[in-house]
Protein backbone atom coordinates (compact mmCIF):
# COMPACT_ATOMS: atom_id res chain seq x y z
CA UNK A 1 0.00 0.00 0.00
CA UNK A 2 1.69 3.21 -1.05
CA UNK A 3 -1.25 5.53 -0.44
CA UNK A 4 -0.49 6.86 3.02
CA UNK A 5 3.06 7.90 2.12
CA UNK A 6 1.81 10.96 0.35
CA UNK A 7 -0.25 12.15 3.31
CA UNK A 8 2.11 13.35 6.02
CA UNK A 9 4.20 10.21 5.64
CA UNK A 10 1.98 8.13 7.86
CA UNK A 11 3.53 5.02 6.39
CA UNK A 12 7.04 6.07 7.43
CA UNK A 13 5.88 7.07 10.89
CA UNK A 14 4.13 3.75 11.26
CA UNK A 15 7.23 1.85 10.17
CA UNK A 16 9.55 3.85 12.44
CA UNK A 17 7.29 3.09 15.39
CA UNK A 18 7.96 -0.62 14.95
CA UNK A 19 11.66 -0.13 15.77
CA UNK A 20 13.54 -1.87 18.57
CA UNK A 21 15.77 0.84 20.13
CA UNK A 22 15.93 1.26 23.92
CA UNK A 23 13.47 4.13 23.58
CA UNK A 24 11.06 1.99 21.55
CA UNK A 25 11.19 -0.65 24.26
CA UNK A 26 10.15 1.67 27.07
CA UNK A 27 6.64 1.29 28.44
CA UNK A 28 4.37 3.55 26.37
CA UNK A 29 2.89 4.99 29.57
CA UNK A 30 6.32 6.27 30.64
CA UNK A 31 6.88 7.89 27.24
CA UNK A 32 3.38 9.34 27.13
CA UNK A 33 3.67 10.88 30.60
CA UNK A 34 7.15 12.27 30.01
CA UNK A 35 6.12 13.78 26.68
CA UNK A 36 3.02 15.35 28.19
CA UNK A 37 5.07 16.78 31.07
CA UNK A 38 7.52 18.15 28.53
CA UNK A 39 4.77 19.84 26.55
CA UNK A 40 3.23 21.34 29.68
CA UNK A 41 6.60 22.61 30.92
CA UNK A 42 7.43 24.19 27.56
CA UNK A 43 4.02 25.73 26.97
CA UNK A 44 3.69 27.13 30.46
CA UNK A 45 6.82 29.29 30.33
CA UNK A 46 6.11 33.00 30.05
CA UNK A 47 5.55 34.47 26.63
CA UNK A 48 8.90 36.17 26.28
CA UNK A 49 10.85 33.05 27.20
CA UNK A 50 13.56 32.32 24.66
CA UNK A 51 16.70 31.54 26.58
CA UNK A 52 14.71 29.47 29.08
CA UNK A 53 13.45 27.32 26.22
CA UNK A 54 16.85 26.44 24.83
CA UNK A 55 17.87 23.83 27.47
CA UNK A 56 14.66 21.97 26.72
CA UNK A 57 16.17 20.93 23.38
CA UNK A 58 18.14 18.45 25.43
CA UNK A 59 15.11 16.17 25.56
CA UNK A 60 14.37 15.76 21.83
CA UNK A 61 18.07 15.65 21.02
CA UNK A 62 18.75 12.81 23.46
CA UNK A 63 15.65 10.89 22.38
CA UNK A 64 16.66 11.36 18.76
CA UNK A 65 20.14 10.03 19.48
CA UNK A 66 18.95 7.03 21.50
CA UNK A 67 16.05 6.01 19.27
CA UNK A 68 17.76 6.15 15.89
CA UNK A 69 14.86 8.10 14.38
CA UNK A 70 16.41 10.04 11.48
CA UNK A 71 16.87 13.72 12.31
CA UNK A 72 15.94 14.67 8.74
CA UNK A 73 12.56 13.03 9.12
CA UNK A 74 11.67 14.99 12.24
CA UNK A 75 13.14 18.23 10.90
CA UNK A 76 11.14 17.96 7.71
CA UNK A 77 7.89 17.34 9.55
CA UNK A 78 8.54 20.27 11.88
CA UNK A 79 9.21 22.41 8.81
CA UNK A 80 5.85 21.34 7.39
CA UNK A 81 3.99 22.77 10.37
CA UNK A 82 6.25 25.82 10.77
CA UNK A 83 3.96 28.02 8.61
CA UNK A 84 1.22 27.57 11.20
CA UNK A 85 3.55 28.77 13.94
CA UNK A 86 4.56 31.73 11.81
CA UNK A 87 0.91 32.51 11.16
CA UNK A 88 0.18 32.43 14.89
CA UNK A 89 3.07 34.69 15.81
CA UNK A 90 3.50 36.95 12.81
CA UNK A 91 1.56 39.90 14.20
CA UNK A 92 3.37 40.00 17.51
CA UNK A 93 6.26 42.17 16.27
CA UNK A 94 3.71 44.69 14.92
CA UNK A 95 1.60 44.93 18.03
CA UNK A 96 4.21 44.66 20.74
CA UNK A 97 6.93 47.21 20.04
CA UNK A 98 8.20 47.80 23.55
CA UNK A 99 11.91 47.13 23.94
CA UNK A 100 12.36 44.39 26.50
CA UNK A 101 15.89 43.23 25.89
CA UNK A 102 19.13 44.95 24.95
CA UNK A 103 21.95 43.12 23.24
CA UNK A 104 24.78 45.60 22.90
CA UNK A 105 23.29 48.60 21.14
CA UNK A 106 20.40 46.60 19.60
CA UNK A 107 17.04 46.77 21.29
CA UNK A 108 14.85 43.72 20.84
CA UNK A 109 11.11 44.41 21.03
CA UNK A 110 8.75 42.20 23.02
CA UNK A 111 6.98 41.31 19.77
CA UNK A 112 10.06 39.80 18.18
CA UNK A 113 10.93 38.00 21.36
CA UNK A 114 7.50 36.42 21.72
CA UNK A 115 7.56 35.57 18.01
CA UNK A 116 10.83 33.71 18.48
CA UNK A 117 9.39 32.09 21.58
CA UNK A 118 6.38 30.80 19.66
CA UNK A 119 8.58 29.33 16.95
CA UNK A 120 10.77 27.59 19.50
CA UNK A 121 7.80 26.20 21.39
CA UNK A 122 6.33 24.90 18.19
CA UNK A 123 9.56 23.19 17.21
CA UNK A 124 9.94 21.70 20.69
CA UNK A 125 6.42 20.42 21.18
CA UNK A 126 5.86 19.19 17.62
CA UNK A 127 9.29 17.58 17.65
CA UNK A 128 8.61 15.83 20.95
CA UNK A 129 5.18 14.60 19.86
CA UNK A 130 6.60 13.34 16.57
CA UNK A 131 9.32 11.50 18.43
CA UNK A 132 6.71 9.97 20.72
CA UNK A 133 4.71 8.67 17.76
CA UNK A 134 7.85 7.57 15.91
CA UNK A 135 9.02 5.51 18.90
CA UNK A 136 5.64 4.19 20.08
CA UNK A 137 3.02 2.52 17.90
CA UNK A 138 -0.44 4.04 17.94
CA UNK A 139 -1.95 0.83 19.36
CA UNK A 140 0.54 0.96 22.23
CA UNK A 141 -0.30 4.61 22.83
CA UNK A 142 -4.00 3.81 22.86
CA UNK A 143 -3.39 1.07 25.37
CA UNK A 144 -1.27 3.37 27.50
CA UNK A 145 -3.98 6.01 27.47
CA UNK A 146 -6.55 3.41 28.45
CA UNK A 147 -4.42 2.14 31.34
CA UNK A 148 -3.84 5.71 32.50
CA UNK A 149 -7.58 6.16 32.77
CA UNK A 150 -8.56 7.82 29.48
CA UNK A 151 -12.23 7.16 28.60
CA UNK A 152 -12.79 3.98 26.62
CA UNK A 153 -14.70 5.83 23.90
CA UNK A 154 -11.77 8.15 23.35
CA UNK A 155 -9.30 5.28 23.11
CA UNK A 156 -11.56 3.47 20.68
CA UNK A 157 -11.75 6.59 18.51
CA UNK A 158 -7.97 6.77 18.34
CA UNK A 159 -7.55 3.09 17.55
CA UNK A 160 -10.34 3.14 14.98
CA UNK A 161 -8.99 6.26 13.35
CA UNK A 162 -5.54 4.73 13.10
CA UNK A 163 -6.91 1.50 11.68
CA UNK A 164 -9.12 3.11 9.07
CA UNK A 165 -7.04 6.14 8.19
CA UNK A 166 -4.92 3.98 5.94
CA UNK A 167 -7.99 2.59 4.18
CA UNK A 168 -9.52 6.04 3.90
CA UNK A 169 -6.41 7.58 2.41
CA UNK A 170 -6.10 4.70 -0.03
CA UNK A 171 -9.73 5.03 -0.99
CA UNK A 172 -9.47 8.78 -1.59
CA UNK A 173 -6.44 8.31 -3.76
CA UNK A 174 -8.15 5.65 -5.84
CA UNK A 175 -11.17 7.88 -6.28
CA UNK A 176 -9.01 10.83 -7.34
CA UNK A 177 -7.08 8.64 -9.75
CA UNK A 178 -10.33 7.35 -11.25
CA UNK A 179 -11.38 10.96 -11.72
CA UNK A 180 -8.09 11.98 -13.31
CA UNK A 181 -8.16 9.10 -15.76
CA UNK A 182 -11.51 10.23 -17.05
CA UNK A 183 -11.18 14.00 -16.67
CA UNK A 184 -10.79 15.93 -19.89
CA UNK A 185 -7.70 17.86 -18.84
CA UNK A 186 -6.45 15.37 -16.28
CA UNK A 187 -5.68 18.19 -13.90
CA UNK A 188 -6.98 19.27 -10.54
CA UNK A 189 -10.74 18.74 -10.25
CA UNK A 190 -12.99 21.79 -10.12
CA UNK A 191 -14.41 22.68 -6.72
CA UNK A 192 -17.88 21.43 -7.52
CA UNK A 193 -16.60 18.03 -8.59
CA UNK A 194 -14.22 17.94 -5.68
CA UNK A 195 -17.14 18.42 -3.34
CA UNK A 196 -18.97 15.55 -5.04
CA UNK A 197 -15.95 13.29 -4.64
CA UNK A 198 -15.74 14.23 -0.97
CA UNK A 199 -19.42 13.44 -0.58
CA UNK A 200 -18.85 10.05 -2.18
CA UNK A 201 -15.99 9.32 0.19
CA UNK A 202 -18.09 10.34 3.15
CA UNK A 203 -20.93 8.06 2.11
CA UNK A 204 -18.52 5.20 1.69
CA UNK A 205 -16.98 5.89 5.08
CA UNK A 206 -20.42 5.83 6.66
CA UNK A 207 -21.28 2.55 4.92
CA UNK A 208 -18.02 1.07 6.09
CA UNK A 209 -18.58 2.23 9.63
CA UNK A 210 -21.94 0.50 9.57
CA UNK A 211 -20.43 -2.77 8.35
CA UNK A 212 -17.60 -2.58 10.89
CA UNK A 213 -20.10 -2.02 13.65
CA UNK A 214 -22.12 -5.02 12.50
CA UNK A 215 -18.97 -7.14 12.50
CA UNK A 216 -18.18 -5.94 16.03
CA UNK A 217 -21.67 -6.83 17.22
CA UNK A 218 -21.33 -10.28 15.70
CA UNK A 219 -18.31 -10.82 17.89
CA UNK A 220 -20.07 -9.97 21.09
CA UNK A 221 -19.27 -6.25 21.32
CA UNK A 222 -21.41 -4.53 23.95
CA UNK A 223 -19.94 -1.04 23.98
CA UNK A 224 -17.04 -1.76 26.27
CA UNK A 225 -13.53 -2.06 24.90
CA UNK A 226 -11.53 -4.91 26.41
CA UNK A 227 -7.82 -4.97 25.80
CA UNK A 228 -5.32 -7.53 26.98
CA UNK A 229 -2.95 -6.26 29.66
CA UNK A 230 0.38 -6.68 27.96
CA UNK A 231 2.04 -3.62 29.52
CA UNK A 232 4.68 -4.04 32.20
CA UNK A 233 6.28 -1.12 33.99
CA UNK A 234 9.90 -2.13 34.60
CA UNK A 235 12.78 -0.51 36.47
CA UNK A 236 14.08 1.33 33.44
CA UNK A 237 10.63 2.84 32.87
CA UNK A 238 10.62 4.23 36.39
CA UNK A 239 14.12 5.61 35.86
CA UNK A 240 13.16 7.21 32.55
CA UNK A 241 10.05 8.74 34.06
CA UNK A 242 11.71 9.99 37.26
CA UNK A 243 14.80 11.46 35.63
CA UNK A 244 12.97 13.36 32.93
CA UNK A 245 10.26 14.65 35.25
CA UNK A 246 12.96 15.89 37.61
CA UNK A 247 14.79 17.49 34.69
CA UNK A 248 11.68 19.27 33.43
CA UNK A 249 10.82 20.56 36.89
CA UNK A 250 14.34 21.85 37.31
CA UNK A 251 14.39 23.52 33.88
CA UNK A 252 10.94 24.99 34.37
CA UNK A 253 11.31 26.43 37.86
CA UNK A 254 15.02 26.88 38.54
CA UNK A 255 15.67 28.35 35.10
CA UNK A 256 19.35 27.50 34.84
CA UNK A 257 19.05 29.05 31.41
CA UNK A 258 19.60 32.57 32.70
CA UNK A 259 23.28 31.77 32.54
CA UNK A 260 23.09 29.76 29.35
CA UNK A 261 20.95 32.48 27.82
CA UNK A 262 23.48 35.09 28.75
CA UNK A 263 26.11 32.98 27.04
CA UNK A 264 24.08 32.50 23.85
CA UNK A 265 22.82 36.06 23.44
CA UNK A 266 26.16 37.40 24.60
CA UNK A 267 27.81 35.37 21.86
CA UNK A 268 25.57 37.00 19.26
CA UNK A 269 27.19 40.41 19.68
CA UNK B 1 -26.77 -31.95 18.58
CA UNK B 2 -29.65 -29.65 17.81
CA UNK B 3 -27.25 -26.87 18.75
CA UNK B 4 -25.86 -26.80 15.25
CA UNK B 5 -29.17 -26.63 13.49
CA UNK B 6 -30.25 -23.54 11.66
CA UNK B 7 -33.58 -23.02 9.93
CA UNK B 8 -35.50 -20.37 8.02
CA UNK B 9 -39.25 -20.69 8.04
CA UNK B 10 -40.99 -18.74 5.27
CA UNK B 11 -38.71 -15.77 5.81
CA UNK B 12 -39.41 -12.52 4.04
CA UNK B 13 -37.42 -9.31 4.33
CA UNK B 14 -37.96 -5.84 2.93
CA UNK B 15 -35.32 -3.12 3.38
CA UNK B 16 -36.52 0.18 4.85
CA UNK B 17 -36.33 1.77 1.39
CA UNK B 18 -38.89 -0.75 0.10
CA UNK B 19 -36.56 -3.18 -1.69
CA UNK B 20 -37.98 -6.67 -1.21
CA UNK B 21 -34.76 -8.66 -0.86
CA UNK B 22 -36.18 -11.96 0.43
CA UNK B 23 -39.58 -13.44 -0.31
CA UNK B 24 -40.66 -16.62 1.42
CA UNK B 25 -37.37 -18.44 1.94
CA UNK B 26 -37.50 -21.78 3.75
CA UNK B 27 -34.37 -23.73 4.43
CA UNK B 28 -32.98 -26.09 7.02
CA UNK B 29 -29.34 -26.87 7.65
CA UNK B 30 -28.43 -29.59 10.12
CA UNK B 31 -25.42 -30.54 12.17
CA UNK B 32 -22.14 -30.80 10.28
CA UNK B 33 -23.58 -29.91 6.89
CA UNK B 34 -21.70 -27.73 4.48
CA UNK B 35 -24.08 -25.76 2.30
CA UNK B 36 -23.36 -23.32 -0.51
CA UNK B 37 -25.69 -20.44 -1.28
CA UNK B 38 -25.29 -19.23 -4.83
CA UNK B 39 -27.20 -16.82 -7.02
CA UNK B 40 -26.76 -13.84 -9.31
CA UNK B 41 -25.85 -10.37 -8.01
CA UNK B 42 -28.69 -8.98 -5.98
CA UNK B 43 -30.36 -12.36 -5.52
CA UNK B 44 -30.43 -11.80 -1.76
CA UNK B 45 -27.53 -13.98 -0.60
CA UNK B 46 -25.89 -11.47 1.71
CA UNK B 47 -29.26 -10.42 3.06
CA UNK B 48 -29.99 -14.06 3.86
CA UNK B 49 -26.68 -14.44 5.69
CA UNK B 50 -27.36 -11.35 7.78
CA UNK B 51 -30.53 -13.04 9.01
CA UNK B 52 -28.63 -16.03 10.28
CA UNK B 53 -26.44 -13.94 12.58
CA UNK B 54 -29.18 -11.61 13.69
CA UNK B 55 -27.83 -8.43 12.08
CA UNK B 56 -31.17 -8.26 10.26
CA UNK B 57 -34.41 -9.47 11.75
CA UNK B 58 -36.96 -11.05 9.41
CA UNK B 59 -39.98 -8.90 8.60
CA UNK B 60 -41.97 -12.09 7.88
CA UNK B 61 -41.54 -15.70 8.98
CA UNK B 62 -38.86 -16.70 11.46
CA UNK B 63 -35.27 -17.83 11.75
CA UNK B 64 -34.25 -20.50 14.25
CA UNK B 65 -30.69 -20.98 15.46
CA UNK B 66 -30.17 -24.03 17.66
CA UNK B 67 -33.49 -24.28 19.46
CA UNK B 68 -34.19 -20.57 19.73
CA UNK B 69 -35.86 -18.19 17.29
CA UNK B 70 -33.71 -15.18 16.42
CA UNK B 71 -35.14 -12.14 18.19
CA UNK B 72 -33.64 -9.15 19.99
CA UNK B 73 -33.60 -11.14 23.24
CA UNK B 74 -31.78 -14.16 21.87
CA UNK B 75 -29.04 -12.21 20.07
CA UNK B 76 -26.30 -13.02 22.61
CA UNK B 77 -27.06 -16.73 22.18
CA UNK B 78 -27.16 -16.41 18.39
CA UNK B 79 -23.84 -14.61 18.26
CA UNK B 80 -22.14 -17.17 20.42
CA UNK B 81 -23.46 -19.98 18.24
CA UNK B 82 -22.90 -18.44 14.83
CA UNK B 83 -19.58 -17.03 13.62
CA UNK B 84 -19.59 -14.79 10.55
CA UNK B 85 -16.64 -14.21 8.24
CA UNK B 86 -17.64 -11.09 6.34
CA UNK B 87 -17.05 -10.46 2.67
CA UNK B 88 -14.50 -7.68 3.16
CA UNK B 89 -11.89 -8.61 5.79
CA UNK B 90 -11.19 -4.90 6.28
CA UNK B 91 -14.63 -4.58 7.82
CA UNK B 92 -13.86 -7.31 10.23
CA UNK B 93 -10.30 -6.61 11.30
CA UNK B 94 -10.88 -3.41 13.22
CA UNK B 95 -8.37 -3.81 16.03
CA UNK B 96 -4.89 -2.31 15.70
CA UNK B 97 -3.00 -5.61 15.71
CA UNK B 98 -3.77 -9.13 14.58
CA UNK B 99 -3.42 -10.46 18.11
CA UNK B 100 -5.82 -7.90 19.57
CA UNK B 101 -8.28 -8.58 16.82
CA UNK B 102 -8.43 -12.31 17.41
CA UNK B 103 -8.66 -11.68 21.16
CA UNK B 104 -11.57 -9.27 20.72
CA UNK B 105 -14.33 -11.89 20.54
CA UNK B 106 -13.20 -14.16 23.40
CA UNK B 107 -12.65 -11.14 25.70
CA UNK B 108 -16.18 -9.98 24.93
CA UNK B 109 -17.41 -13.42 25.93
CA UNK B 110 -15.74 -12.85 29.28
CA UNK B 111 -12.87 -15.28 28.84
CA UNK B 112 -10.02 -14.78 31.35
CA UNK B 113 -6.87 -13.29 29.86
CA UNK B 114 -4.56 -16.28 30.27
CA UNK B 115 -7.03 -18.62 28.60
CA UNK B 116 -7.68 -16.03 25.93
CA UNK B 117 -3.99 -15.82 25.11
CA UNK B 118 -3.86 -19.59 24.55
CA UNK B 119 -7.00 -19.51 22.48
CA UNK B 120 -5.65 -16.73 20.26
CA UNK B 121 -2.44 -18.64 19.70
CA UNK B 122 -4.27 -21.88 18.92
CA UNK B 123 -6.58 -20.21 16.40
CA UNK B 124 -3.83 -18.25 14.68
CA UNK B 125 -1.74 -21.40 14.43
CA UNK B 126 -4.69 -23.28 13.02
CA UNK B 127 -4.91 -20.86 10.09
CA UNK B 128 -1.12 -20.60 9.78
CA UNK B 129 -0.95 -16.94 10.81
CA UNK B 130 0.69 -16.98 14.25
CA UNK B 131 3.77 -15.23 12.85
CA UNK B 132 1.57 -12.27 11.90
CA UNK B 133 0.32 -11.68 15.45
CA UNK B 134 1.99 -8.30 16.04
CA UNK B 135 1.25 -6.85 12.62
CA UNK B 136 -1.33 -4.15 12.08
CA UNK B 137 -4.02 -5.44 9.70
CA UNK B 138 -3.27 -2.77 7.12
CA UNK B 139 0.09 -4.43 6.55
CA UNK B 140 -1.34 -7.79 5.56
CA UNK B 141 -1.98 -9.21 2.10
CA UNK B 142 -5.50 -10.15 1.06
CA UNK B 143 -4.97 -13.83 1.78
CA UNK B 144 -3.41 -13.14 5.17
CA UNK B 145 -6.29 -10.85 6.09
CA UNK B 146 -8.78 -13.54 5.16
CA UNK B 147 -7.01 -16.12 7.29
CA UNK B 148 -6.81 -13.79 10.27
CA UNK B 149 -10.50 -12.97 9.87
CA UNK B 150 -11.27 -16.69 9.97
CA UNK B 151 -9.10 -17.13 13.07
CA UNK B 152 -10.89 -14.24 14.76
CA UNK B 153 -14.20 -16.00 14.23
CA UNK B 154 -12.85 -19.42 15.25
CA UNK B 155 -11.61 -17.90 18.51
CA UNK B 156 -15.20 -17.59 19.68
CA UNK B 157 -15.68 -21.34 19.07
CA UNK B 158 -18.92 -21.02 17.17
CA UNK B 159 -20.90 -24.12 16.24
CA UNK B 160 -21.90 -22.71 12.88
CA UNK B 161 -19.69 -20.80 10.45
CA UNK B 162 -21.12 -18.31 7.95
CA UNK B 163 -18.79 -17.23 5.17
CA UNK B 164 -19.58 -14.47 2.67
CA UNK B 165 -17.53 -14.92 -0.50
CA UNK B 166 -14.45 -16.37 1.21
CA UNK B 167 -12.46 -16.73 -2.01
CA UNK B 168 -13.07 -13.36 -3.68
CA UNK B 169 -9.97 -11.27 -4.21
CA UNK B 170 -7.54 -14.10 -3.56
CA UNK B 171 -4.92 -15.37 -5.98
CA UNK B 172 -5.20 -19.04 -7.03
CA UNK B 173 -2.82 -20.15 -4.29
CA UNK B 174 -4.46 -18.15 -1.51
CA UNK B 175 -7.80 -19.39 -2.74
CA UNK B 176 -6.70 -23.02 -2.63
CA UNK B 177 -5.29 -22.54 0.88
CA UNK B 178 -8.53 -21.06 2.14
CA UNK B 179 -10.53 -23.90 0.61
CA UNK B 180 -8.22 -26.48 2.20
CA UNK B 181 -8.50 -24.71 5.54
CA UNK B 182 -12.29 -24.66 5.42
CA UNK B 183 -12.41 -28.31 4.36
CA UNK B 184 -10.58 -29.17 7.57
CA UNK B 185 -13.30 -27.67 9.78
CA UNK B 186 -16.00 -29.87 11.24
CA UNK B 187 -18.36 -26.96 11.89
CA UNK B 188 -21.68 -26.61 10.18
CA UNK B 189 -20.84 -24.28 7.30
CA UNK B 190 -22.94 -21.98 5.18
CA UNK B 191 -20.96 -20.40 2.35
CA UNK B 192 -22.20 -17.60 0.13
CA UNK B 193 -20.15 -17.53 -3.05
CA UNK B 194 -19.88 -16.90 -6.77
CA UNK B 195 -17.04 -19.40 -6.96
CA UNK B 196 -18.77 -22.54 -8.22
CA UNK B 197 -15.51 -24.45 -8.27
CA UNK B 198 -15.21 -23.79 -4.53
CA UNK B 199 -18.73 -25.06 -4.13
CA UNK B 200 -17.83 -28.39 -5.72
CA UNK B 201 -14.77 -28.74 -3.48
CA UNK B 202 -16.35 -27.67 -0.23
CA UNK B 203 -20.10 -28.09 -0.19
CA UNK B 204 -21.99 -31.28 -0.98
CA UNK B 205 -25.25 -29.32 -0.95
CA UNK B 206 -26.20 -26.15 -2.80
CA UNK B 207 -29.08 -23.72 -2.49
CA UNK B 208 -29.68 -21.48 -5.47
CA UNK B 209 -31.34 -18.15 -4.74
CA UNK B 210 -33.05 -16.16 -7.42
CA UNK B 211 -34.83 -12.87 -6.81
CA UNK B 212 -35.20 -13.54 -3.12
CA UNK B 213 -36.56 -17.07 -3.49
CA UNK B 214 -35.08 -20.55 -3.30
CA UNK B 215 -34.92 -21.67 -6.93
CA UNK B 216 -33.29 -25.01 -6.21
CA UNK B 217 -31.95 -26.95 -3.24
CA UNK B 218 -30.05 -30.20 -3.67
CA UNK B 219 -26.73 -31.96 -4.23
CA UNK B 220 -24.14 -29.54 -5.66
CA UNK B 221 -22.97 -31.98 -8.33
CA UNK B 222 -26.42 -32.31 -9.79
CA UNK B 223 -27.47 -28.63 -9.56
CA UNK B 224 -24.25 -27.24 -10.98
CA UNK B 225 -24.42 -29.62 -13.91
CA UNK B 226 -27.93 -28.48 -14.80
CA UNK B 227 -27.14 -25.86 -17.43
CA UNK B 228 -30.76 -24.92 -17.99
CA UNK B 229 -31.35 -24.31 -14.29
CA UNK B 230 -28.18 -22.23 -13.94
CA UNK B 231 -29.10 -20.23 -17.01
CA UNK B 232 -32.54 -19.53 -15.58
CA UNK B 233 -31.00 -18.25 -12.34
CA UNK B 234 -28.46 -16.03 -14.09
CA UNK B 235 -25.48 -18.26 -13.32
CA UNK B 236 -22.77 -19.93 -15.32
CA UNK B 237 -21.41 -23.38 -14.58
CA UNK B 238 -17.95 -23.96 -13.09
CA UNK B 239 -15.05 -24.53 -15.52
CA UNK B 240 -15.01 -28.27 -14.77
CA UNK B 241 -18.64 -28.62 -15.76
CA UNK B 242 -18.01 -26.71 -18.98
CA UNK B 243 -15.17 -28.99 -19.96
CA UNK B 244 -17.17 -32.10 -19.17
CA UNK B 245 -18.73 -33.23 -22.46
CA UNK B 246 -21.73 -34.87 -20.81
CA UNK B 247 -22.94 -32.03 -18.63
CA UNK B 248 -21.38 -28.88 -20.12
CA UNK B 249 -22.72 -26.56 -22.77
CA UNK B 250 -19.87 -26.83 -25.27
CA UNK B 251 -20.89 -23.75 -27.24
CA UNK B 252 -20.08 -21.53 -24.28
CA UNK B 253 -16.43 -22.55 -24.16
N1 LIG C 1 -28.94 -1.67 2.76
C1 LIG C 1 -29.80 -1.90 1.74
N2 LIG C 1 -30.85 -1.06 1.54
C2 LIG C 1 -31.71 -1.28 0.54
N3 LIG C 1 -31.62 -2.30 -0.32
C3 LIG C 1 -30.61 -3.17 -0.20
C4 LIG C 1 -29.64 -3.01 0.86
N4 LIG C 1 -28.74 -4.01 0.74
C5 LIG C 1 -29.13 -4.75 -0.32
N5 LIG C 1 -30.25 -4.25 -0.88
C6 LIG C 1 -30.99 -4.81 -2.04
O1 LIG C 1 -31.45 -6.10 -1.69
C7 LIG C 1 -31.30 -6.99 -2.78
C8 LIG C 1 -30.46 -8.20 -2.35
O2 LIG C 1 -29.15 -7.74 -2.02
P1 LIG C 1 -28.01 -8.68 -1.48
O3 LIG C 1 -26.90 -7.81 -1.06
O4 LIG C 1 -28.58 -9.62 -0.49
O5 LIG C 1 -27.62 -9.48 -2.81
P2 LIG C 1 -26.46 -10.53 -3.03
O6 LIG C 1 -27.10 -11.76 -3.51
O7 LIG C 1 -25.60 -10.63 -1.83
O8 LIG C 1 -25.66 -9.87 -4.23
P3 LIG C 1 -24.09 -9.88 -4.54
O9 LIG C 1 -23.83 -11.16 -5.25
O10 LIG C 1 -23.93 -8.72 -5.47
O11 LIG C 1 -23.36 -9.73 -3.26
C9 LIG C 1 -30.69 -6.19 -3.91
O12 LIG C 1 -31.71 -5.81 -4.76
C10 LIG C 1 -30.08 -4.99 -3.23
O13 LIG C 1 -30.13 -3.87 -4.09
MG1 LIG D 1 -23.47 -10.11 -1.33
Amino acid sequence: MNGPHAAFDLGTLDRLSQGTSPIHQLDPRAKLLVTLAFVVAVVSLDKYAVADLLPFFLFPVLILARSGVPFRFVARKVAVVAPFAILVGVFNPLFDQAIVLRIGEFGVTGGWLSFASILLRFALTIGALLLLVATTSVPALGRAAERLGAPSVFVMQILGLYRYLFLLVGESQRTLRAYRLRAADGGRPAWRIFAQILGQLLLRAVARARRVHEAMLCRGFDGELRLMGTLRFAGRDWTFLALWLAAFIALRFLRPAEMLGALVTGGAQ
Amino acid sequence: MSHHRIALEAVGFTYPDGTAALADVSLEVTHGESVAIVGANGAGKSTLLLHLNGVLLATRGRVVVGDLPVTKDTLPHVRRTVGTVFQDPDDQLFMPTVFDDVAFGPLNLGMPEAECRDRVQACLEQVGAWHLRNRPPHRLSGGEKRRVAIAAVLAMSPDILLLDEPSTGLDPRGRRQVIELLRGFTHTKIVVTHDLDLVLRLCPRTVILSEGRVAADGPSKRLLADAALLERCGLEGPPEALVCPRCGDGSRL
